[in-house]
């Protein structure tokens, strides 16, 4: 494979590791706090892209993307409370499958209302900003991705180690009951869990879709499963963990089908989750205390 | 009171299973009953619903037919195979059933080859309108189509690529998906023949809903063919023409007969330009007069029904599938299924997309097919292309 | 309370058996009219075998497993590569021809079945060993990645000359008599029925309950797992054979999660933890799933066109119930408990009980 080549499906790898990152992160972060595997976040994703045709179609897009924002936010949020929070006392099997349950509502609700068709997703100009170095093509979007997905990450981490709503977070994922006990207002902090994991979603929709310029209904069931086994691959409840593991899923991916193996792409995801499981469950980031979420 | 309400509604649901079973027996008005087997819903929702379009309007423009002298208004009832195969077996059963004579359908090979077998067993004709995989007739003496098959559409797309000069060629096809990889695999073959062994490339393969190609397409670029042939859905075509383009491939992208929807333009945007097609059917260029009442018709219908005015081509061919049905029904001077079936090979008629007669295998005999390509935005006819 | 003696709950059982055999002959005679309402029930008793399989590990065992489509799979190909005729088979295998020893392999329908089965039972077996060790949601994704790694197998091009990769494998000749299937999955689920009424069973529940509890009363973890995987993957394959029987022409999109998640929402509707549950709650989703069809159409009512029924609704409404079955009737139908005549029988003379009380009463008193 020539250099150029190899540059170019580097390229892809990472961008697509920076986008699975972002959606990882709102997966750890969530188990984390609940022990819950939000099935339902990929779906989110998905939604986020329609609310952002839909949007843009009606106003500029400076404006869409604040409007935007704010939908997926409460999305999320909505779900939690509607979905999960009836159910935190329950088996955690009820509480997954309510997970499943809101998803196939997700789906079903998106192919109702926007068609199975595809749609194609605006345009936002100076991210579609294509460069040409000699041989190697990129958008803007592509070279963006992974720079904004560290930088999020790193606001992200600010977030947990130096405000109070952080140490919140921290305590309740480290010992749920005792939390309560000491004051801590759990559903205010599940909520801003969800808040966040869902802005991260909407971030990483909008760079994903950019890229990949159609929103179908099932555009989020497989990377959102992917982006789960990032999150497992990283330590679950790490957030550096997480991006780690997007970033290492993504490239993986890209080399596999640079190789000639397209066919076992998503089973080269699972295997390697199905390996990690065995060998090292709390992932290559787990244990890490400090950075738990 | 939780209990009472749940088992009313057990009761409720037990007894609607049977609430499908209506079998014909009309017997004050002369009613024949057509089904109209296609996708409405699923991946392939937006072609089957084309396709269910032509199919009605065709029933506006004859809505009755005369078998022993009398006049038999034609019923149709449709049915939504959503795509999926499993669906599409309940959703046959609930056509023979409903005793219909005859089905026109579907939109979708692997859909067909799924109902195939039930529409056999009960012995009721199947007329296809736009499902080309050759398994669709193949060993089943009740299927017909009225469209050009895969094999006979991957060599003239083979023929059409080598006549414009292409010596290498990359072929994309969805894993899991039998239209498309059957279609890309007779294109190998025939490129292969016409422009000697390994002219093809690159073979690629995508999974079902994957949305990001810029691996295999960055694949493909570093073998730097002069043509890609990509046969897909509409779901995937445009993301496959766009992350080409972007990826800076300029080689011209071509696929079947599923491309010709203008939601590839939509989505696709000025990246479209210049992509290749074969299909059925053209506007501009009537076939017969058939077609050009038809055309006028049609519009009119697109229009009342809140669709573009460009006429799909997959309507066109449920316009034909109706007309076929229609003729057999004629011919056979009966509602009897097995009379209507034992007719279908015998007959010959013009359709709006060409004449039609069948061959052994319940195949059409269409030696002809159109290619057309994207300019300015919209589909425009290039030529014919026959194949010996 | 009354309760009903047991040679009453036998007569009863077996009134019910015989007006069902007799209504399903009487369909299976006329099959052109009876047709799509056999296909439903057919369908519905396909998908009991897996939910009761699939219940057997879920709520029996506490093991939370999504790979059913993927045992399904392997048991659907194996029923299929061995029943298609052989005449047929070149004509199947179109593009790439079959695999020589594979072409003039054949067998007769329950040996074919039987076959799928123990072939998915032994994929359970391999996979048992890394997986059954994991908690549960972790369990559920290994499962989960499972039935992906094996339909990305099925649909690969180098097994093109075994299980026909993409082009699917059709011709498959299907039941010749609806009573088959019917006969068939009642065996299998008189079958699990016994192995749960065993002491197995019993262990099964009491890993459900409590692990350590189970394991200090000497009861072997990974082996009683093990057991319930393996045997729970062997009727899902026997069910898969079925499934391709009865579709009669299968390829690898047929086995995607969406099946997975199919069988669990009729488990959860049946409520985990009920045989009777899971057998009701398969025959509901299906003929729901049929009967829901109205709301796809446009409904006009008196000239006024309701706005919201457009193709697409029901699927909707479908999973709208879904949430509430899952947030509010937890327990689904019938909970953990079974179906039977004693239940039936209270059930009526509570509500005659209730009834008379009403009357009696003046107040207006709270129900329920």
């Amino acid at each position: 494979m020539s250099g150029i080549t190899l540059l170019q499906h580097g390229l892809t790898g990472i961008s697509l590791g920076g986008a699975y990152a972002l959606i990882a992160i709102g997966y750890t972060m969530v188990y984390g706090i609940l022990r819950l595997i939000n099935f339902a976040h990929g779906d989110i994703f998905m939604m986020a892209g329609y609310f952002m045709i839909f949007a843009v179609a009606s106003m500029p897009w400076y404006l869409a993307i604040p409007l935007v924002m704010f939908l997926t936010v409460l999305l999320g949020v909505t779900i939690e409370r509607v979905a999960y929070k009836p159910l935190r006392s329950a088996p955690r099997m009820s509480i997954m499958i309510s997970a499943i349950g809101v998803s196939y509502l997700l789906q079903n609700l998106a192919t109702y209302l926007f068609t199975a068709l595809p749609r194609g997703y605006p345009e936002i100009p100076f991210l579609k900003k294509s460069f040409h170095v000699g041989e190697l093509s990129a958008s803007l979007v592509t070279l963006i991705t992974p720079f904004l997905t560290i930088l999020l990450t790193f606001l992200l981490m600010s977030l947990i180690n130096h405000t109070k709503l952080g140490m919140a977070m921290r305590a309740v994922s480290k010992d749920y009951e005792t939390s309560q006990l000491m004051g801590i207002k759990i559903n205010r902090v599940i909520s801003a869990t969800f808040a966040i994991g869902s802005l991260l979603a909407f971030v990483g929709s909008v760079l994903y879709f950019t890229d990949r310029m159609t929103v179908f209904p099932f555009s989020g069931t497989l990377p959102g499963l992917k982006c789960f086994v990032a999150a497992v691959l990283g330590g679950i409840g790490s957030i550096p963990g997480a991006v780690i593991g997007g970033f290492i899923l993504g490239i993986g991916e890209t080399a596999l089908v640079a190789l000639g193996y397209s066919t076992f792409s998503d089973a080269f995801t699972f295997a390697i989750l199905i390996v990690m499981l065995l060998f090292r469950p709390t992932g290559l980031f787990g244990e890490k205390v400090t950075d738990k979420v | 009171m939780r209990k009472i309400i749940a088992s009313t509604l057990v009761l409720l649901l037990i007894l609607s299973s049977f609430a499908g079973c209506g079998g014909g027996g009309d017997s004050t008005e002369n009613i024949i009953k057509v089904g109209v087997f296609e996708p409405v819903t699923g991946e392939n929702g937006g072609g089957g619903f084309q396709e269910v379009l032509g199919i009605r309007y065709a029933n506006t423009v004859y809505p009755t037919v005369e078998i022993g002298g009398e006049t038999y208004t034609v019923q149709l009832v449709e049915v939504d195979n959503k795509s999926d195969k499993t669906e599409a077996v309940t959703a046959a059963q609930r056509l023979i059933s409903e005793g219909v004579s005859a089905v026109i359908g579907s939109y979708g090979s692997g859909v067909s080859i799924a109902a195939g077998a039930i529409f056999a067993e009960a012995q009721v004709p199947a007329v296809g309108a736009s499902c080309t995989n050759p398994q669709v007739t193949a060993g089943n003496d009740y299927y017909f189509r009225v469209c050009f098959l895969d094999p006979f559409q991957g060599t003239v797309m083979a023929n059409y690529a080598f006549q414009n000069g292409a010596q290498t060629a990359a072929v994309i096809t969805q894993l899991g998906d039998d239209y498309s990889s059957g279609l890309g695999s007779y294109f190998v073959q025939a490129f292969n023949e016409l422009a000697g062994e390994g002219a093809v490339v690159s073979e690629q393969q995508f999974q079902t809903n994957q949305t990001d190609f810029k691996a295999l397409l960055t694949n493909i670029k570093a073998e730097n063919p002069d043509v890609i042939f990509a046969p897909s859905s509409i779901t995937t075509a445009p993301l496959i023409i766009k992350q080409a383009r972007e990826l800076g491939i300029t080689c011209p992208i071509m696929g079947g007969d599923t491309w010709e929807n203008a939601t590839i333009i939509e989505n696709a945007g000025a990246d479209a330009e210049g992509i290749v097609l074969s299909t059925f059917f053209d506007e501009a260029e009537p076939a017969t007069d058939e077609a050009a009442s038809f055309i006028s018709g049609f519009k009119a219908y697109l229009v009342e029904n809140n669709q573009d005015e460009i006429i799909p081509a997959v309507a066109a061919l449920g316009y034909d599938a109706y007309l076929t049905v229609l003729e057999a029904i004629r011919q056979a001077d009966s509602a009897d299924s097995v009379a209507i079936r034992d007719a279908l090979p015998g007959i010959s008629i013009e359709g709006v997309t060409g004449a039609i007669s069948f061959d052994a295998n319940g195949d059409a005999n269409k030696d002809m097919a159109f290619i057309k390509t994207v300019q300015d935005g919209q589909f425009k006819f290039l030529m014919n292309v026959s194949v010996e | 309370m009354k309760t009903l003696d047991r040679k009453a709950n036998y007569i009863l059982s077996a009134i019910l058996a015989g007006i069902a055999i007799l209504v399903l002959f009487y369909m299976d005679s006329n099959r052109a009219t009876y047709s799509y309402p056999l296909a439903i029930l057919q369908r519905s008793a396909i998908y009991a075998v897996v939910a009761v399989a699939m219940n057997l590990l879920t709520g029996f065992t506490g093991l939370f497993s999504l790979g059913q489509a993927g045992f399904m799979a392997i048991g659907a190909y194996t029923v299929a590569i061995l029943t298609i005729p052989v005449e047929l088979r070149p004509d199947v295998y179109y593009i790439n021809g079959i695999a020589e020893p594979l072409a003039q392999a054949s067998a007769p329908l329950w040996a074919a079945l039987v076959l799928g089965g123990l072939l998915a039972a032994f994929m359970g077996f391999l996979i048992g060993y890394p997986v059954l060790r994991l908690k549960s949601d972790y369990l559920a994704i290994a499962t989960l990645g499972f039935s992906e790694i094996i339909r990305a197998f099925i649909a690969a091009p180098l097994l093109d000359r075994v299980t026909n990769g993409s082009y699917g494998l059709k011709s498959i000749p299907g039941f010749s008599s609806t009573l088959i299937s019917f006969f068939v999955a009642a065996l299998c689920i008189f079958l699990m029925v016994l192995v749960i009424r065993s002491s197995y069973g019993r262990a099964f529940k009491a890993i459900r309950e409590d692990e350590v509890a189970a394991e200090s009363m000497g009861i072997n973890l990974f082996k009683h797992k093990q057991m319930a995987f393996v045997i729970s993957c062997f009727f899902t394959g026997i069910s898969g054979g079925m499934l391709a029987v009865f579709m009669r022409s299968i390829d690898s999109k047929t086995f995607q999660i969406g099946l997975t998640y199919d069988i669990l929402l009729i488990v959860v509707l049946g409520g985990i933890g009920s045989i009777t549950g899971s057998i009701l709650g398969s025959f509901l989703m299906t003929a729901g799933r049929e009967w829901l069809r109205f709301f796809d159409d446009p409904l006009v009512i008196g000239g006024f066109n309701v706005p919201l029924f457009r193709s697409g609704f029901r699927m909707v409404i479908f999973s709208l119930i879904l949430m509430t079955v899952v947030l509010y009737y937890r327990k689904g139908l019938l909970g953990n408990r079974e179906f039977s005549w004693n239940g039936i029988y209270a059930f009526l003379q509570r509500l005659s009980q209730r009834l008379k009380r009403q009357k009696v009463s003046k107040e207006v008193g709270k129900d329920d």
